[in-house]
């Protein structure tokens, strides 16, 4: 049963690559093959990233209207890269290697996701509203702060600053890629070791404790994955709020289990068809670059609103 | 009680500061001295100070009203949606209408506002009452949604730098003859004063309101219209700005308690100095250059928002 | 056994438990008994170390609580908290087989198979084992965890109030199937309940609660006495004898 919808999801998935890669094709081959499979690449990491991140935080907070852009974590990812330029100044931060500026970012972000984060959840598995809303004003908070240093940077810094981040779906960071296939595998492999451990997370504290499973080492351990894999796909498609809400949503509504053994796969594989089948539809057909985003993050922001309302809240 | 003596001489104290800042320095001893510097005064420095003063004002009146109507303490005109969809509106009557004055604009504005208030509190009146935060989360969900649909139709029709001016308010761009219409927003919140008994009733209940002899449903509309109406004014003039209408009534709640013909006018002059401090900082900080207002208030309202949110128990009256 | 030494403790400054020290014997069940907020759930929470000790220690066969692996305790303890409000939705089957979790991890075996089956079979829960959790009644609920944790197979079972929404029918049976456990000799259960008459016709031991400290631990004639409940209810409650067996008459 499951196995099936798996199949059918990933020949769904093989049919909008191959659409992807051939629509449209003009000019050579080997250009448009390095071209076009980068991008393709670059959207199926996203797709891995954002679904994998959003199906783990929903698991640690104990709901299913949670997401991690929803709790302002993509926000502060593009505070952290302000500031390093802010700290820096533009030129010492371009002179900087690409990777390794990801990685003290990634270093940063994970300390403060950490530092803010483990204090919030504690708290508010009592009381989730509260939580939502404490993480989105979060969110507020790190845009504004974003884009108050914005104004103090110099008008020069500021420049190098967009340059480098408002990365989006249709202008994909493509030097990060490599980095980026190598992170989100390793987070993907040690989650993939915890499969089980997550389905008895996902029971809450008491009874996870009960069952005999270190609850309070393992959130850690998964929200550092979290951080991660967000700031990751942040850094190649810049922030996506709803998307991983309508893509876990979806796995759900799809799989209708609670077992990450079928979750993962099912959202990893969902999360890539809605941008693969999307991006193509969109960029090929319709000929719009930058809609994509706007497009999920309405729907998705519906579907948020639909779930409130249907108090299928936990 | 306190002394509200001490807050409307602090507001003038930082008026007069706010009218000496500028690109163009001028001393204080002598500004009268030269004619250029007086026009400067009277185009430029009077009215932004003016303008910032109204708004401030009537963006925290009006979130007091919302509260009352909406009975729930978290939420105000631009984290409900009611700005967002006042932007729609203008939007729209620029692309359908271009080049119609500012007074049509207005109006449809305060039309599509009014539109979005009611779509609002449809929605939360079917929430449950048990979870009081769940109100303010639906607004700033709804209000995300309305700015998405407003950020699609601009970006379509190429109005993307257009928008963006009454997406972040700013008051850079405030001289005279820009600016008068918000004397209107005085007029409003001096109207809400008047009635501002039947609010606090409203705000008790529906129940509590019929008891007491009110006719719940045209106080209501009342309220709306002129929420709607003052959220539209400041939207068309000088844009959005987030968190006055929702921190300023909070911490006079604190000092006053839920009356609002006893707590309105701190609220007013508060919310006038709070947002006279946030441009000045806005103005300060980075100078000569200016950091938008609505940037400032970002900060630090939401730093505020989050101290109220923890601050309190989980009961948002 | 269960050895609890000098257990205190605070939620923020008032004292909820104050130096509570007992000890339960191997095999039996002793029922917990008090008023409401006397502190039975936190006393439970703590020996199930779903909160950190303040003071004191509790000991589970001479392991400690608050130093033994949290994998290891349970496979020897399990708890059934008073309120279970449960994130998941799922059948009522997958619940009770995460009770073997702790002896699986993961990759359920024939004999876990078993032993979930046997669980819904005594608990009457086959008929309604597709169900989602949310999707069935209170009592039916509170089936599906007593019999989760019952799955667990651990040497100590500690019960909060499991005899909560279960009818008349469903209440007894229990009591008479734990009853025949502890017989073996192999599982000792701590229940608490707020019943008098329960605990006094199945428990081997009472210990009764009364503001954060230790008010009566003995046999259930110890507590099953007008005095005794006066003390600890403030109410007059008639006991009589029934054959051999104590009643309080508490509700008349
Ligand atoms: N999280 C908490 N924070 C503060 N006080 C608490 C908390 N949990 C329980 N208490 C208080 O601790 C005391 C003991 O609570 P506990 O739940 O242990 O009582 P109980 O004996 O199980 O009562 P009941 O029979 O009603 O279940 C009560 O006075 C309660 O108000
Ligand atoms: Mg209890």
């Amino acid at each position: 049963m499951h196995a099936k919808k798996l199949i059918i999801l990933s020949v769904l998935l093989a049919l909008a690559c191959i659409a992807f890669m051939t629509l449209g094709a003009k000019g050579s081959w080997s250009f448009l093959l390095v071209f076009r499979g980068t991008k393709l690449l670059a959207l199926l990491l996203v797709s891995v990233a954002i679904s994998v991140a959003t199906l783990l935080f929903q698991t640690i907070s104990g709901n299913r209207i949670l997401t991690p852009s929803i709790m302002g974590f993509d926000a502060l990812y593009l505070l952290v890269q302000t500031l390093l330029v802010f700290t820096l100044g533009g030129f010492t931060y371009v002179a900087l290697d690409g990777q390794i500026k990801f990685l003290a970012e990634i270093g940063v972000m994970l300390l403060a996701a950490v530092l803010l984060f483990s204090t919030v959840m504690g708290k508010g598995r009592q009381d989730l509203h509260r939580m939502v809303l404490v993480g989105i004003i979060f969110g507020v908070l790190f845009r504004s702060l974003t884009g108050f240093l914005q104004r103090i940077i110099d008008p020069n810094d500021f420049a190098i600053l967009q340059g480098a981040s408002f990365a989006q779906f249709s202008s994909v960071d493509k030097d990060l890629l490599g980095l980026g296939i190598l992170l989100v595998s390793a987070c993907c492999l040690i989650i993939w070791r915890l499969r089980y451990t997550l389905d008895v997370i996902a029971l809450g504290r008491s009874n996870a404790i009960n069952l005999g499973v270190s609850y309070e080492r393992l959130s850690f351990v998964v929200l550092v994955l979290v951080a991660t894999l967000v700031s990751v796909s942040t850094a190649l498609v810049g922030p996506v709020a709803f998307f991983g809400l309508l893509v876990t949503s979806l796995a759900h509504f799809i799989m209708n289990t609670h077992r990450h053994a079928i979750l993962l796969p099912a959202s990893m594989l969902i999360a890539a068809l809605i941008l693969v089948s999307g991006q193509t539809v969109f960029e090929r057909i319709l000929k719009s670059q930058s809609t994509l985003s706007v497009t999920v993050e309405f729907f998705g922001g519906l579907l948020f609103l639909l779930l409130l309302f249907r108090g299928k809240m936990r | 009680m306190k002394n509200i003596g001490v807050a409307i001489v602090a507001l003038f104290a930082l008026s007069c500061f706010s009218l000496f800042v500028g690109v163009k320095e001028i001393a204080i001893s002598d500004w009268w001295q030269s004619p250029q510097n007086i026009d400067l005064f009277f185009i430029s420095r009077i009215p932004r100070t003016l303008a910032v003063i109204l708004t401030g004002a009537s963006l925290a009146v009006s979130g007091a009203v919302m509260q009352m109507l909406a009975r729930n303490s978290f939420v105000e005109p631009s984290s409900v949606g009611t700005a967002q969809s006042a932007a729609l509106g203008i939007l729209l009557v620029t692309l359908l209408y271009p080049g119609s004055p500012l007074i049509v604009k207005m109006i449809v504005a305060s039309v599509t506002a009014m539109i979005g208030m009611a779509v609002f509190l449809a929605m939360i009146s079917r929430l449950p009452v048990t979870s009081p935060l769940l109100v303010p989360l639906v607004g700033l969900i709804f209000s995300g949604i309305v700015e998405a649909l407003t950020i699609f139709i601009a970006f379509q029709t190429e109005m993307l730098q257009f928008q963006g001016t009454w997406m972040s308010g700013e008051f850079s761009g405030i001289l005279r003859g820009r600016y008068e219409l918000l004397w209107l927003c005085g007029v409003l919140a001096i109207l809400t004063y008047v009635v501002a008994d039947q609010f606090t009733i409203i705000g008790m209940g529906k129940d509590a309101s019929i008891n007491l002899g009110l006719n719940y449903k045209q106080v209501v509309i009342v309220g709306l219209f002129i929420l709607a109406l003052s959220t539209s004014l400041v939207v068309v003039t000088v844009g959005m700005i987030p968190f006055v209408g929702l921190v300023v009534p909070n911490i006079a709640r604190r000092l006053m308690g839920d009356n609002l013909r006893a707590s309105l006018p701190w609220v007013a002059v508060l919310g006038a100095l709070l947002v006279l401090m946030c441009d000045l900082i806005g103005r300060l900080v980075h100078f000569p250059y200016e950091i938008p207002v609505g940037t400032v208030l970002g900060v630090i309202g939401s730093f505020v928002f989050l101290y109220l949110l923890y601050a309190r128990p989980a009961h948002a009256r | 056994m269960i050895e609890i030494n000098g257990v205190s403790h605070n939620y923020g400054k008032s004292k909820i438990l104050q130096n509570i020290s007992l000890s339960i014997k191997e095999s039996g069940i002793t029922a917990l008994i008090g008023p409401n907020g006397a502190g039975k759930s936190t006393l439970l929470s703590l020996m199930a170390r779903l909160q950190p000790l303040q003071t004191g220690s509790i000991m589970f066969d001479g392991h400690s609580v608050s130093q033994t692996p949290t994998r290891e305790l349970a496979k020897t303890l399990a708890i059934l908290r008073q309120d279970n409000a449960l994130s998941s939705r799922m059948s009522l089957r997958d619940l009770v087989g995460f009770g073997r979790y702790p002896h699986h991890k993961g990759r359920p075996t024939a004999k876990d198979h078993r032993a979930v089956e046997e669980a819904l079979d005594y608990f009457d829960l086959q008929d309604m084992s597709g169900r989602f959790i949310d999707e069935v009644s209170g009592g039916q609920k509170q089936r599906a965890l007593v019999a989760m944790a019952f799955c667990q197979e651990t040497k100590y079972l500690l019960l909060d109030e499991p005899l909560n929404n279960l009818d008349m029918y469903y209440a007894r049976s229990l009591m008479k199937r734990l009853r025949e456990i502890a017989d073996t000799g192999k599982r000792s259960f701590v229940i608490v309940l707020h019943d008098i008459n329960y605990a006094g016709a199945y428990a081997n031991e009472i210990i009764a609660l009364k503001d954060g400290t230790l008010a009566i631990h003995g046999p259930p004639q110890d507590v099953l006495e007008t005095n005794a409940l006066q003390t600890l209810y403030s109410m007059k409650i008639t006991v009589t004898q029934h054959q051999d067996q104590l009643v309080a008459l508490h509700h008349l």
